[in-house]
């Protein structure tokens, strides 16, 4: 195997006993990957964690209960909105998965401008709970930069990545239909899920009334078929709050148990990383010093190459803390980028309308996935804005509801409330934020969290751009359910926050110049080759899609890309 | 993305139930106070709940509220989910539904009532808070019944009774079929 002829010095027993080939540090959606492809290519592999272990299915307790009986029925309590301000107002924080958002009161940060940031620390991250939209990003994303000067160019092009976005798809199992769109590419899908009768009718009307845009059945990493011992999905839609059935991909279910099975993994939980240790001479990194969160104790662990996969803000904060004579502003950070350039979408927008018909049909299940219409703005010279640049696409669905706002009481309202009600649909829009040097993060030394280390102050904001292309967002949405003959379609604007949209990204940008980016193409520190960051902190632009599907895929090619060049003596 | 939306939207997402996410909103609306000191509700106060919830939601062919227990997920609600001002609202309103009995029913309180006279009473109060709701500000209380018309009906229809017998439910649904037939009489999915 690859790692067995990489040498290794060894002084003492106890670095020895510290001493892997990998380490990487952080176990979401990216760190899993990394761990996953660094342990099937050979390497003994540490996988630190600064939270606790959650076992697939073990710690999922509470999602097979019937709603009645949970105390509260699924929802907040006071005590919870007063230990997580923040964490509670997250559409997925209920009554069972809030065992996977952090407390904000022990894990403070300041919101120089609002910022809701959105956290889970424990094993699986946030891999557990995020929505599972997963698409393609194209040349219009990865073009983006150097066509209208925002940012600096991405180092790589669709081409680069096309292979491994088909990789980790197979692997992470994706399901969708193969649309045809050169702007958001097809996978390797598994069978899409289907529109209800009020989706198609609106996707009917979109090709009827428009020729620039489409609606499509979304794509998301829920198993329609099994995925090895995964699945397939239930259909009960309670997936954030971890799936007893496995159908679905997670760190925990999919690629954490991959990396277990080569017995090259140590999972090492509880493990607050503070520094990368760097040796000056060799200008490599040689491990990283940890906090056991249980211990309170330092300890350092080696390795011949490290990936962080923290998350945006955690690795940004990884990096700050390690200074040193050559790394006096961060580690890797002589281009003075790290912490900047942070993004998110922009989205809470769009709009939502009734429909008189279909009375004679409904739908079974419960089903983890919605509609999908991709960018239709700036795509080619005939969408082309005079007022804004790049875009935004829609997220929604129709449903059946029961009648609202029923008056009266008694057994009049108790039958118009057993009975479903008119059909409903809504459309919310997701919009690319632009990288603004700006919007950053720096660490707060005045203000430490309960293990003594530096917080982080997040200044970030939505800007001119965004702000004209929300516009553009409520109305388009508005007039498309209009046009499709919905009525008493009203917008809504919820001017969320950034951060609360929970794709954060962009603090140790991707780029070509050492001088102007963090990393290379190949998520290789400018700085320190032995270092690798595949989370969203590598990101150079935000795009308007769900950034995880591309997390994957740049992990799996960086840890091909760092192994080979291990084997070639590079690193 | 506020709340309100957050859940309208997950609950289309989800297939589920908009009117589910707005009473709950109503009903646990958040505000930066503290956790209200603990509110002590005796078994008489359930038993009035369960009277309460039971004129809102009857027993017919199926079970009613009081059968789903609702005064007792009233209380753990108000006593969990309510900041200090709304459990005051509720609490008040508890009284006021007796007051207004005794006067309108010769002195007699709403356990004493019949269940004719009840939903006469009850019936005036939703008229109230619906022109309450019509007109008030946003920072203004809620009407105690929109409260209590809120929590019987987020308790009822998903209690066991009101989620397997008024509602249909299904665990795990196994399977989406996207259009299946529906016929008039049919009942909602619960979630």
């Amino acid at each position: 195997m690859p790692g067995d002829s990489l040498n290794v010095h060894l002084n003492t027993k106890a670095t020895t006993q510290n001493t892997y080939d990998a380490i990487v540090v952080g176990s979401g959606i990216s760190g899993g990957w990394a761990a996953k492809e660094l342990c099937e290519k050979g390497l003994k592999t540490l996988v630190l964690e600064r939270g606790r272990n959650v076992e697939h299915i073990k710690d999922y307790a509470g999602t097979e209960k019937n709603i009645w009986e949970l105390p509260h029925h699924l929802k907040q309590t006071e005590e919870d909105k007063k230990n997580s301000p923040i964490q509670s107002k997250c559409y997925a924080y209920d009554e069972v998965s809030k065992k996977f958002f952090v407390n904000d009161i022990e894990n403070p940060y300041t919101q120089v401008k609002k910022f809701w940031w959105i956290r889970g620390y424990h094993v699986g991250g946030r891999s557990l709970m995020w929505g599972r939209q997963s698409y393609r990003w194209s040349d219009l994303d990865f073009e983006a930069n150097a066509k209208d000067g925002h940012g600096v160019d991405w180092p790589i092009r669709y081409k680069d990545l096309a292979s491994w976005y088909s990789y980790v798809e197979k692997f992470a199992g994706i399901n969708g239909n193969k649309d045809g769109l050169a702007h958001l590419p097809d996978g390797e899908f598994l069978p899409a899920m289907e529109m209800n009768c009020l989706e198609k009718h609106v996707a009917a009307s979109l090709k009827q009334n428009y020729s620039d845009r489409v609606m499509i059945m979304g794509r998301s990493a829920n198993h329609t078929k099994q995925v090895g011992d995964r699945g397939p999905c239930q259909y009960r839609n309670k997936c954030h709050q971890g799936c007893p059935f496995g159908g679905y991909f997670s760190s925990n279910s999919a690629t954490l148990p991959a990396a277990k099975a080569t017995g090259n993994l140590t999972l090492r939980p509880n493990s607050i990383v503070l520094d990368v240790l760097y040796d000056k001479d060799k200008r490599r990194a040689t491990g990283v010093r940890i906090l056991d969160a249980e211990t309170m104790k330092t300890e350092e662990y080696y390795a011949k190459i490290v990936f962080l996969n923290a998350s945006t803000l955690g690795t940004a904060q990884i990096l700050l803390h390690s200074v040193s004579d050559v790394f006096p502003n961060g580690f890797g950070n002589s281009s003075q980028q790290v912490g900047h350039n942070l993004m998110d979408h922009h989205y809470g927008v769009g709009a939502r309308g009734e429909y008189e018909g279909f009375a004679d049909q409904y739908y079974y299940g419960r089903r983890p996935n919605g509609i999908y219409v991709p960018r239709f703005r700036n795509v080619n010279d005939r969408t082309k804005r005079s007022d804004y640049v790049r875009g935004f696409g829609y997220q929604g669905g129709a449903q059946r509801g029961r009648v609202s706002n029923a008056d009266g009481i008694g057994i009049e309202l108790k039958e118009a409330l057993t009975e479903p009600g008119n059909w409903t649909m809504q459309l919310g829009s997701w919009g690319e934020h632009l990288p603004y040097y700006e919007n950053k993060v720096t660490l707060n030394k005045d203000k430490k969290d309960k293990y003594g280390l530096p917080t982080l102050d997040i200044d970030c904001e939505f800007r001119e751009n965004e702000k004209i292309m929300r516009k553009d967002m409520i109305d388009s949405a508005a007039e498309m359910l209009e046009k499709a003959g919905l009525k008493n379609v009203k917008t809504f604007d919820n001017d969320p926050p950034p951060g609360f949209c929970i794709h954060e990204m962009g603090t140790a940008r991707m780029g070509r110049d050492p001088k102007t980016s963090v990393l290379n193409g190949n998520n290789q520190m400018h700085d320190v080759k032995n270092v690798f960051i595949t989370d969203g902190a590598c990101m150079s632009s935000s795009a308007c899609q769900n950034p995880s599907l591309t997390y994957m895929a740049l992990t799996a090619r960086a840890a091909d890309f760092a192994v080979n060049e291990l084997k070639k003596g590079n690193l | 993305m506020n709340r309100r939306d957050a859940l309208s939207r997950v609950a289309l997402l989800l297939g589920g139930t908009v009117i589910g996410a707005e009473f709950f909103l109503s009903g646990c609306t958040s505000s930066d106070k503290k956790v209200g000191q603990s509110v002590d509700f005796t078994a008489d106060d359930i038993a009035y709940l369960d009277e309460v919830a039971e004129t809102i939601i009857p027993a017919t062919d199926t079970p009613g509220a009081k059968a789903a227990k609702v005064g007792t997920f009233m209380t753990v609600m108000v006593k969990d989910c309510y900041d200090e001002k709304n459990q005051k609202v509720f609490l008040d309103g508890m009284n006021k539904i007796n007051e207004d009995s005794r006067k309108k029913f010769g002195g007699n309180a709403f356990m004493k009532i019949t269940p004719e006279q009840r939903k006469q009473l009850l019936t005036e109060l939703d008229k109230e808070q619906k022109e309450h709701a019509k007109n008030k500000n946003k920072e203004d209380d809620p009407h105690f019944f929109t409260l209590m018309k809120q929590l019987t009906l987020l308790g009822y229809f998903t209690s066991e009774p009101g989620a397997t017998q008024a509602l249909r439910y299904v665990p795990v649904p196994g399977r989406f079929d996207a259009c299946i037939p529906y016929k008039k009489g049919d009942k909602a999915w619960a979630l």
